[in-house]
């Protein structure tokens, strides 16, 4: 199970969380601050789990962290899960914003918070998997976009909405990191970028996460 | 209106929407709470307006707020309202704001069921979708129980999007409503096998979810995962899965065993990391539950360390964590597998990864060895000193205690280097653990005697720089060393070089700033050392000395009564007066040291942890009864608060103890001492450990090492144990050059068995002899302590509600079916009306006016619900037996035995699932064992007519079982018992023989009655629960023909593959004391019914009955009957010939029969869902006809119980005293049937197929209860001559 998914900026400022038990807002926000300060003070080339921290979950729970540009994005999963399984998984929720958002950056996390949400709807659900098909998911995502954008076309043609955008751009401010390139990183073609990208298998592209042979 | 969506519209245009609000925060920074507060103004006002867009716009900001940390349940009812909104954008915005703050005690969800309920049933899948999400999020008790069926209908939904997201959240509902599970779990157990890979995912994953929380009910699916493992593809699911399995095994060792091999394979060759190492992590699972009995693994093991290995040698930090992390399991059983790679271990110490360097410690745990401890721990010294940040240098500190003194300081050969190693810990500033290295002084010092000596010096230095540590004053700081320092010095202060100068450092004035537990010590042990400060002085010197002695204690001790800590106190001002009697006795030149030594008398030992715990409660102690009365609560109030109240109390009895002499206080101890002795509770000295301190009062026989006395001891601050290093070495090679000499000189001589304490630790290390050994190692334990063992579970665990076991329910219906207490909650039975659309436009006040309109849907889904169970139901029986016959191969002999009855019986595979479902929990065991069972083999033997003659024209004959009692356990759930009867006879025959020598085929006879399958469970269960009452035991034998040698029994069922076919099975009983031997069954063919016969035999020939019978036993044979007309009833005359043989004679014996087949003989159970019931019924091609019968006087679920019994049918649908039911011909007709009480009588109302038609036939009005009395006839209906016989 995954206990909650914690995603805030390098000041600890939150983009976007998701409990999957409940904690008052207050506990909420301890828990981000708490998250924050674990996972802050860490190098970017140290292992990216961390035992539990004290506020959240028990001795069974781990933090699983990555950190990309200026976000951090933090899953805190119980043993049921796979360490790795889950960074593959953070990978598959990151390169599907990137999809949905063409290039995004943090700034597309801020202006669009429920929209975020609603693709990670299509990840996970009540703490379970629940795809992980990069195709899937930015398919599903799309179709229930576009049935807004019909809604709202016929409701109110005349009010433009940044809603109804089908690939939501950002609105404020100049694009300026862009979250799935690391700015240490090298280009996105280069060798040590795919051999990031595909840590936890070798040759074929991303198959623990599409359900693809092996 | 138009106008008011226009102006909804403009207002919409001058809102703030979520971009702006985000905006405006951000251009804020400085007075960002303020803003955001006129912000909620504007949120509330918006809120207030009818236009659900503005509201929407309103929650969605909301939910921004929410996530910086303001509370927003203020406006639940307004999300409720957009949740409940027609439009899908809006809806989302309510959903997603829901699952983000409603939780548990938001009162609003209880509004929010019909909404949910709407949206779930939805034609639009996304708002299915939606409802879905948000409803995983904050799903609540009474939400679980009212949605759980509807959720359970989604879970077979046209799209896979929704099946999978409604299988995912049936573990929500679990969680809150552990009912929902056993009717739930067919068919999640039959999404394992969905088409659709996401839906495959998620249903493997909710198992794995429950599994996890309880294994044991979810054994049964080892070999649906196992068939997963081995055929998925999808590395997710095989994750899951393989990680699943890691639960089991430690459940079942014969599972691991079989999963060695293929996760083998898969190590091997899978190019995912991540599955690999959850391979590793299972393989090792499998080893530490093997451990025990599986020598030849070690190949599995070298595989995974070298996988590991690889791992950690992975410039990635995470494998290089991971691949530690599994090590570690592996340390746990195979210890010597991990110690060849000491060398990478010690390596990832100095990673720059502290998580990293965590783990390493971890393993260095198992790693040390006698050899390599102190250089190990000289390793880690050296990291506590380069240790930035306390928490690694106190997980480092904790970490080198539990390295040593693991097995009773198994691997510690110099208690001298450990005391030195503890007394260089105590100079780490800020520490935590304190009291873990004084514990470990005082455990060391108390067990190891011949180390006394040396511990009491070096807590003397520490007394005496006490000031080096009393800066950190905090609780559980170093200063606890002090306790354990101040403890011993006073305890063994007979080994005190000095004592008067550490008598003189704990009564310093700085003690005072001391922790009130550690002064309390001290004072005590000053009052030891006292005395064997009195003790040395009284015999050397002159009086005075001593006196002044008395004069120090009398001089500081005040210091001490006037602490505010109670305990210091009371010991304080009880040691004052004690210490001023003795000075007035020493200024009469009394002497008195071996009196006050003798206070201190006496050995303590250490005292096991839980062993208070474990002291029993004396029978009739009632310890929550009150000792006196309460006092009445309005008295309590005017009362003192307790604490003062104690202390006033302490303070009235200190006078008391000073004013006792010494002679009483001896007397007393006497006194004591008896009652002590013969007291059974009192905590004595365990006999052993007396006797090691009576027989070995001094150290001598220990051998100790001459200690070096150039180790600078006394200067604190210098690092000593590493000296310690050199002189162990040094040791070493000496003993091993003096063991060379003896050994030389005493070759035939044993070697002493001076190392067999240790014999423990690796073989290389025997030549390792300990400078000193651990003299008590047991520690105490009251007389009569209870072994068990608390258990540890959390009562509050949700999981526990989810321990049900489900495997009856799986396997097989029969021993607990579902009862209609367990179905979900369904609000309504019939589907009177048409259905109305469930699409409606979603108001909120709408809402509450759902539930009649929903009742039709919602019945609908039921019936749908049914249908897809049991299809899946048979095709999951299908591949079940398929796959047993792939695994088992020649281990079936039995089944074999049986297959070609099957084949040649042409035995349909849909009159086979129950059988084979029997079949089910014994596959489990067969599919675990490799090896052939050996009661299977014997089967087979036993059965060889069976195999070996078979009667060629009567196939249905080569399954001679012997019957006797059958007829007595079957139940009315078993409604198609029938078609598999001659298998699961076989069963059971099989666990008759096998009881005896296998005692786990035991669920054979739990299960037996349980073949109906699930689906037959939920349907029939219906029968079972109201009435308490039990069903009479039926028997679907009924007599055939009886004389003084023997009785028959039959049974008629219909053959569903050749609808020309019935077979009858006939159970033959001896039961003369004779033996009968060739029988021959011959039946005198009608027009229409035919015995077949063997080939090339004439019409009238009998058939050979391919066995013979011993006295007093019984056995089946079978008669395939083919049959033209199936609608009318047949009586078929027959005899059956045999001979009887005794010691002496044999004669010819006969005995004649009639075959009587009724049309029910033709029917074939077959369970049938609602919703096809509701079309067939509307479908206009049955015919119908009713009948009313009076006189029966069962009770209503015993009268379908035999209708369900006798004449194969089905129950459909069962509400109150009204039933339908169902069920086929051979030939593929349908029969349905209605079954009404009105008041008495049982009214039948019958429809059937144009083709057919079926009437009740009322032979003797009062025979009802006989169990052969509803005799229905099928007749066809025109002619009419033909409608009745």
């Amino acid at each position: 199970m995954i206990k909650s998914i914690l995603i805030f900026n390098n000041h600890g400022k939150p983009r976007l969380i998701r409990f999957y038990q409940y904690f008052a807002e207050e506990m909420q926000q301890q828990i981000i601050r708490e998250t924050f300060h674990l996972v802050s003070k860490r190098d970017d080339n140290v292992c990216n789990f961390l035992e539990g921290g004290s506020l959240i979950g028990g001795s069974d729970d781990k933090l699983i962290y990555r950190h990309y540009a200026t976000l951090y994005f933090v899953f805190c999963v119980d043993s049921s899960e796979s360490e790795l399984g889950i960074l593959d998984l953070i990978q598959v929720f990151v390169e599907t914003l990137d999809k949905c958002f063409e290039n995004v950056c943090e700034l597309d996390l801020i202006f669009h918070m429920d929209k975020v949400h609603y693709i990670l709807q299509e990840v996970v659900m009540g703490g379970m998997v629940l795809e992980t098909n990069m195709n899937e998911i930015v398919a599903q995502v799309e179709l229930q976009n576009r049935m807004e954008k019909s809604e709202v076309a016929v409701q109110q043609p005349a009010l433009k909405s940044h809603i109804c955008e089908f690939a939501w751009r950002s609105v404020g401010g100049p694009r300026s990191r862009r979250l799935c390139r690391e700015e240490h990183e090298p280009a996105r073609d280069s060798p040590q970028h795919q051999h990031r990208r595909h840590q936890y298998q070798s040759a074929e592209p991303l198959p623990v996460l599409n359900g693809h042979p092996r | 209106m138009a106008l008011k969506i226009v102006k909804g519209s403009i207002d919409r245009m001058f809102d703030k929407n979520l971009q702006d609000l985000v905006r405006g925060i951000r251009n804020h920074k400085e007075d960002e709470a303020k803003y955001i507060s006129t912000c909620i103004d504007e949120i509330k006002q918006e809120l207030k307006q009818d236009n659900i867009a503005v509201k929407a716009n309103a929650v969605c900001k909301l939910t921004y707020l929410q996530m910086l940390g303001y509370d927003v349940s203020w406006a639940a009812f307004n999300i409720v309202e957009v949740m409940s909104s027609s439009k899908f954008t809006y809806k989302r915005i309510g959903y997603l704001a829901a699952s983000q703050c409603f939780h548990e005690s938001t009162d609003v969800i209880m509004l929010t069921t019909n909404q949910i309920r709407k949206d779930l049933s939805s034609p639009n899948q996304y708002d299915t979708g939606v409802a879905l999400t948000g409803l995983s999020c904050f799903v609540t008790p009474d939400l679980a129980r009212d949605l759980a069926n509807d959720i359970m209908t989604l879970m077979s939904h046209t799209k896979p999007y929704i099946r999978k997201k409604a299988v995912l959240i049936m573990y929500k509902v679990f969680l809150k409503y552990p009912e929902s599970l056993r009717p739930a779990f067919p068919r999640l157990k039959e999404k394992l096998e969905d088409p659709d890979p996401g839906v495959q995912s998620a249903a493997v994953n909710v198992i794995c979810e429950l599994a996890r929380r309880n294994p044991k009910n979810y054994l049964s699916l080892a070999p649906l995962f196992f068939k997963l493992m081995t055929s998925s593809t999808n590395n997710w699911v095989l994750i899951k899965i393989i990680k699943l399995f890691g639960a089991l095994t430690p459940l079942e060792p014969r599972l691991g065993k079989k999963l060695i091999e293929p996760l083998t394979n898969l190590i091997h060759s899978t190019s995912a990391m991540s599955l690999l190492y959850e391979c590793v992590n299972t393989v090792i699972a499998v080893l530490i539950s093997l451990s025990s009995g599986m020598p030849n693994h070690s190949a599995s093991i070298q595989l995974c360390v070298q996988k590991l290995r690889i791992l950690i040698e992975d410039s990635d930090q995470n494998l290089k964590y991971l691949g530690l992390l599994a090590m570690s399991k592996i340390l746990k059983t195979h210890p010597k597998s991990v110690q060849s790679h000491k060398d990478l271990i010690l390596q990832c110490l100095d990673d720059k990864d502290e998580s990293i360097r965590l783990r390493a410690l971890d393993l260095l745990y198992g790693m040390v060895s006698k050899k390599n401890l102190m250089e190990i721990v000289k390793k880690l010294m050296l990291h506590v000193d380069k240790a930035e940040g306390t928490t690694y240098r106190d997980e480092l500190l904790t970490k080198i205690i539990d390295i040593c003194s693991q097995s009773n300081y198994q691997y510690i050969t110099n208690f001298e280097w450990y005391i030195s190693i503890l007394v260089e810990l105590t100079r780490l500033e800020g520490t935590r653990h304190g009291h873990l290295i004084a514990s470990q002084m005082l455990d060391v010092a108390i067990r190891v005697k011949a180390i006394r000596v040396f511990a009491v010096a070096q807590m003397a230095t520490l007394l005496d720089n006490a000031h080096l540590m009393t800066g950190n004053v905090q609780r559980k700081g170093i200063c606890e060393v002090l306790y354990a320092a101040a403890w011993i010095c006073g305890e063994f202060s007979e080994h005190l070089d000095n004592p008067m100068q550490t008598l003189e450092a704990m009564l310093r004035p700085k003690v005072a700033t001391l922790p009130g537990h550690i002064q309390a010590v001290y004072v005590q042990n000053a009052a030891k050392l006292f005395a064997t400060v009195l003790k040395n002085q009284e015999g050397n010197t002159e009086g005075t000395a001593a006196q002044e002695t008395s004069q120090l204690m009398i001089d500081r001790l005040p210091l001490f009564v006037q602490s505010a800590n109670l305990e210091v106190q009371e010991r304080a001002s009880c040691i004052l007066q004690l210490v001023k009697y003795i000075q007035k006795l020493q200024q009469k030149d009394v002497e008195v040291a071996e009196e006050v030594i003798a206070l201190f008398a006496g050995e303590l030992n250490p005292v096991a942890p839980k062993a208070q715990k474990k002291v029993p409660i004396p029978e009739g102690l009632d310890l929550d009864a009150w000792i006196n009365e309460p006092p009445s609560e309005s008295e309590s109030e005017d009362e003192q608060p307790k604490a003062i109240f104690a202390k006033e109390e302490t303070k009235h009895s200190r006078p008391r103890h000073t004013e006792v002499d010494e002679k009483e206080l001896a007397r007393r101890r006497e006194v004591r001492k008896q009652e002590q002795a013969s007291n059974p509770f009192y905590i004595k000295a365990s006999p052993s450990s007396q006797k090691v301190y009576q027989e070995a009062p001094g150290v001598d026989h220990i051998p100790v090492v001459q200690i070096d006395l150039s180790v600078p001891l006394k200067v604190p601050g210098l690092p000593m144990s590493d000296q310690y290093v050199k002189l162990e070495e040094e040791r070493r090679q000496k003993d091993r050059a003096d063991k060379k000499k003896k050994e030389k000189k005493k070759r035939k001589e044993k070697r002493s068995g001076r190392g067999k304490k240790h014999d423990s630790g690796p073989e290389s290390e025997e030549d390792i002899t300990p400078a000193h050994m651990v003299d008590i190692v047991t520690e105490e334990m009251p007389e009569n302590a209870l072994p068990s063992d608390d258990d540890d579970k959390d009562p509050n665990d949700p999981h526990k509600a989810l321990d049900i076991d489900l495997d009856n329910l799986v396997e097989m219906a029969g021993r607990r079916p579902l009862a209609d207490s367990e179905k979900l909650p369904v609000r309504s039975h019939r589907a009177a009306e048409p259905l109305k659309s469930p699409a409606e436009d979603g108001d909120a006040e709408s809402a509450a006016s759902q539930e009649p309109k929903k009742k039709s849907s919602k019945e609908k889904r039921e019936k749908k619900k049914d249908k897809d169970r049991d299809r899946k139901k048979s095709k999951d029986e299908k591949k079940k037996k398929k796959h047993r016959h792939e695994e088992k191969g020649e281990d079936l002999l039995g089944s074999q035995a049986d297959e070609p009855v099957v084949q040649s019986e042409e035995t349909s595979e849909v009159a086979a699932p129950p059988a084979s479902n029997t079949a089910e929990v014994s596959d489990l065991d067969f599919w675990l064992s490799n090896a052939p069972v050996p009661s299977n083999t014997q089967e087979a033997a036993t059965l060889p007519a069976a195999v070996a003659a078979p009667v060629p024209e009567t196939p249905s004959g080569t399954a001679p079982d012997s019957e006797p009692d059958e007829p007595k356990d079957t139940e009315p759930e078993e409604t198609d018992k029938k078609s598999s009867k001659h298998k699961k006879k076989k069963q059971k025959k099989e666990k008759k023989e096998e009881k005896e020598k296998k005692k786990k085929k035991k669920h054979h006879h739990h299960h037996r009655h349980s073949d109906g399958g699930a689906e037959e469970s939920v349907q029939n269960g219906t029968v079972e629960e109201e009435e308490e009452e039990p069903l009479p035991p039926m028997s679907n034998y009924c007599l055939l023909a009886e004389n003084s040698y023997i009785k028959m029994e039959n049974d008629i069922q219909g053959n569903l593959q050749d609808g020309s076919q019935v077979v009858v099975s006939v159970i033959f009983e001896n039961k003369c004391d004779s033996f009968l031997k060739s029988m021959e069954f011959n039946v005198l063919d009608s027009l229409n019914s035919k015995l077949q016969r063997a080939e090339g035999s004439g019409p009238h020939d009998g058939l050979t009955v391919p066995f013979q019978l011993p006295p007093v036993v019984s056995n089946e044979a079978r008669f395939v009957f083919t049959v033209q007309s199936i609608v009318m009833p047949q009586k078929l005359k027959g005899t059956l010939t045999f001979i009887v043989k005794n010691e002496d004679s044999s004669t010819h014996e006969k005995l004649d029969f009639k075959l009587h087949f009724t049309c029910s003989s033709y029917l074939i159970t077959t369970p049938c869902y609602s919703d096809a019931f509701a079309k067939l019924l509307e479908s206009g091609d049955l015919k119908c006809s009713s009948v009313k019968l009076e006189g029966v006087i069962m009770p209503f679920h015993h009268l379908l119980a035999r209708i369900c019994f006798h004449h194969h049918f089905s129950v459909v649908e069962r509400v109150d005293s009204c039933a339908s039911m169902y069920s086929r011909s051979i030939q593929g007709h349908h029969v349905c049937l209605l079954v009404k009480t009105v008041s008495e009588p049982v009214k039948l109302e019958i429809s059937y197929n144009q083709l057919l038609c079926l009437k009740k036939k009322k032979k003797k009005k009062k025979s009802v209860l006989s169990d052969c009395d509803l005799d229905f006839s099928l007749s066809v209906p025109l002619p009419p001559s033909l409608f009745r016989q």
